[in-house]
């Protein structure tokens, strides 16, 4: 979390609710601090006050929006989950903290910045859907968040917050953490659920849908460390407030943005949902480092389309980066300069995303590495013409609708966009069969 | 052969879950921890104690990245090889690396001291390039820095 340009911003605390108690280069709060600055306040509120559909109902008109990249209203996706007395139990709810999208890292911010936030949200929003075991799915690199988990869920549990009968409230939730052993494919939903149930991570049929057999074929939600951050708040101050954080009129609340690449200031902010793509890099990035040009954008994430600086001005909200192309994703873009090759570039990519697929279905275990083999003989100057049209029809047929997962849909979107974009540089490449950058 | 500690250790993983098949990457973890990585034989004892078969373990084992199957030497770097790391030049830092080491990515040097391998996205993308040395990460680092980082590690 950077603070240089704190100053310089007129939001009041209350307008950065998710990282207000957040401060780089610190331990976070413990039990203690964290109920201080009004901490488990929701959890008292909602389990003494509120029913479990009221707390869904308040969540769905804050217009919450899922914070992994898919962007669905999370109050209506808990409430696909059988309800009452006849529901089939234990039901499940899991924290999806495998932060892997290459160029994201506002999850790392959340977990290492403030974990009781977390497991506060966790527990109102088991008890919204009335589950009893939760799960924090935390990827291995993330060593600093799994000491800080596991302490804080110790003292959770020791407070009454965790466990039998929290509150006196007759509900009750067991939490455990978590670690993976790696592979960007747990971060898929189902797949996720099958490295829970120590299977090979892969991706599974829908339907059923999670809400209805998920983890161990009972009842599960699954949503991010993020969207769980979110839910404390808008118990304590309502669905209104929360949707008047946002400057977009169909998403609620504020993001956790990031900017890394050749910037001078890379970091992570919180900030209402729908600010401009060019008030992250001109204003929080501080812009190109100096010799550097601003030449394209993921805005969210390696498998997001690429925007270019005509698209400086677009709001980073999911409707406007979908209708200018792309994706908002995981709102932590990646900035490509012009100095670094466009080809170049596609190519890690793609080889990240050969590498991860987990060999399930034919066109992405088979098409990725194709993929990668064609980019990587195009930026070693072997490329030949026909390799673009081989390109293009990949971008096709690893597309939406072929594949079982998003995997590969996901891999082509900054591949398509950059046939569309950077065609010259590639272009380039192959007359010149060499890579005119190096 | 499991060994008392880790029986122990597995046990406690088998009674919060449903049934002891659902165990198998905890078995894999906390042999791993022992011993370093998982051996064939260890293959064998973690299939002969959750009742399946080796091949079921073995391909849970094979599809995850942090379970070596191989040796691995005393300390294990992870460079970061994904794309903001790119950008920020990790291939100089690779480059150093093999130099000074001597392995490439796989390797395992010959005094057992580093094992190298390449990983995906740490999530520390806005102090790129990175790279871990077990469980301690090492942000913007330069070239200059490895024999210093490399000296803590002994």
């Amino acid at each position: 979390m950077s603070t240089h340009h704190s100053p310089l911003t007129t939001h009041n605390i209350m307008e950065r609710p998710l990282t207000k108690n957040i401060h780089p280069g610190c331990l976070p709060f413990n039990l203690k601090e964290y109920k201080m600055t009004g901490g488990y306040e929701a959890v008292r509120k909602a389990l003494g006050s509120m029913t479990p559909k009221e707390v869904q109902e308040l969540v769905k008109r804050s217009n919450l929006k899922g914070r992994g990249g898919a962007g669905f209203n999370t109050g209506m996706k808990w409430s696909f989950v059988p309800m009452g007395k006849d529901a089939p139990h234990p039901k499940y709810l899991i924290a999806n903290a495998d932060e892997m999208e290459p160029g994201t890292f506002k999850d790392r911010l959340l977990l290492e910045g403030n974990p009781h936030q977390l497991i506060e949200g966790m527990i109102l929003s088991a008890y919204a859907i009335e589950a009893d075991i939760s799960y924090i799915f935390l990827r291995w690199a993330y060593r600093k968040a799994a000491q800080l988990l596991r302490k804080s869920i110790e003292e959770a549990y020791a407070a009454g917050y965790l466990g039998k009968n929290i509150l006196g409230s007759g509900f009750s939730l067991d939490m455990y953490l978590h670690t993976g052993v790696g592979r960007y494919m747990c971060g898929e939903e189902t797949a996720l659920l099958n490295a829970l149930e120590g299977k090979r991570a892969t991706p599974r049929a829908k339907p059923p849908f999670p809400q209805i057999s998920g983890l161990f074929g009972k009842p599960t939600i699954v949503n991010n460390v993020e969207t769980f951050c979110c839910i404390p708040h808008i118990v304590n101050n309502g669905a209104e407030w929360f949707k008047s954080l946002s400057h977009s009129q169909e998403d609620g609340g504020t993001k956790i943005y990031g900017v890394s690449g050749k910037v001078k200031h890379p970091g992570a902010w919180e900030l209402p949902l729908g600010v401009s793509m060019r008030e992250l890099i001109e204003e929080h990035a501080c812009g190109m480092l100096n010799g550097y040009t601003l030449k394209g954008v993921l805005p969210g994430g390696a498998s997001t389309d690429f925007l270019t600086p005509a698209h400086l001005d677009i709001k980073m909200d999911f409707a406007s980066v979908a209708a200018a192309g792309s994706r908002l994703g995981t709102g932590t873009m990646i900035v490509m300069d012009d100095a670094t090759c466009p080809v170049g570039f596609v190519h890690n990519l793609q080889h990240f995303f050969a590498q991860e697929s987990c060999g399930w279905c034919t066109p992405c275990r088979e098409g990725l590495p194709w993929v990668e083999r064609i980019l990587s003989s195009i930026e070693e100057g072997e490329g030949k013409e026909e390799d673009m049209e081989l390109l293009q029809m990949h971008t096709q047929l690893l597309g939406p609708g072929n594949t079982f997962c998003a995997l590969a849909p996901g891999a082509m979107e900054p591949l398509q966009s950059a046939l569309k974009y950077f065609k010259e540089d590639f272009d380039n490449h192959i007359k010149q069969k060499r890579c005119p950058y190096s | 052969m499991l060994t008392e500690t880790e029986i122990q250790a597995i046990d406690h993983e088998i009674k919060l879950l449903p049934y002891k098949k659902a165990a198998v990457i905890e078995a894999l973890k906390i042999v791993q921890q022992h011993r370093g990585w998982v051996s064939d034989d260890s293959v064998e004892a973690i299939a002969t104690y959750l009742e399946i078969s080796p091949a079921e373990v073995d391909s849970v084992a094979t599809f995850y990245n942090l379970i070596f199957r191989k040796p691995v030497g005393q300390h294990i770097i992870l460079l970061c090889d994904s794309i903001s790391c790119y950008v920020m030049g990790y291939r100089s830092l690779y480059a150093a690396l093999q130099q000074k080491l001597g392995i490439k990515f796989g390797e395992t040097t010959g005094d057992k001291r580093f094992t190298l391998l390449p990983n995906a996205c740490l999530g520390c993308c806005d102090h790129a390039p990175a790279f871990m040395i077990d469980d301690i990460l090492y942000k913007e680092v330069t070239v200059e820095m490895l024999d210093q980082i490399l000296s803590e590690h002994t």
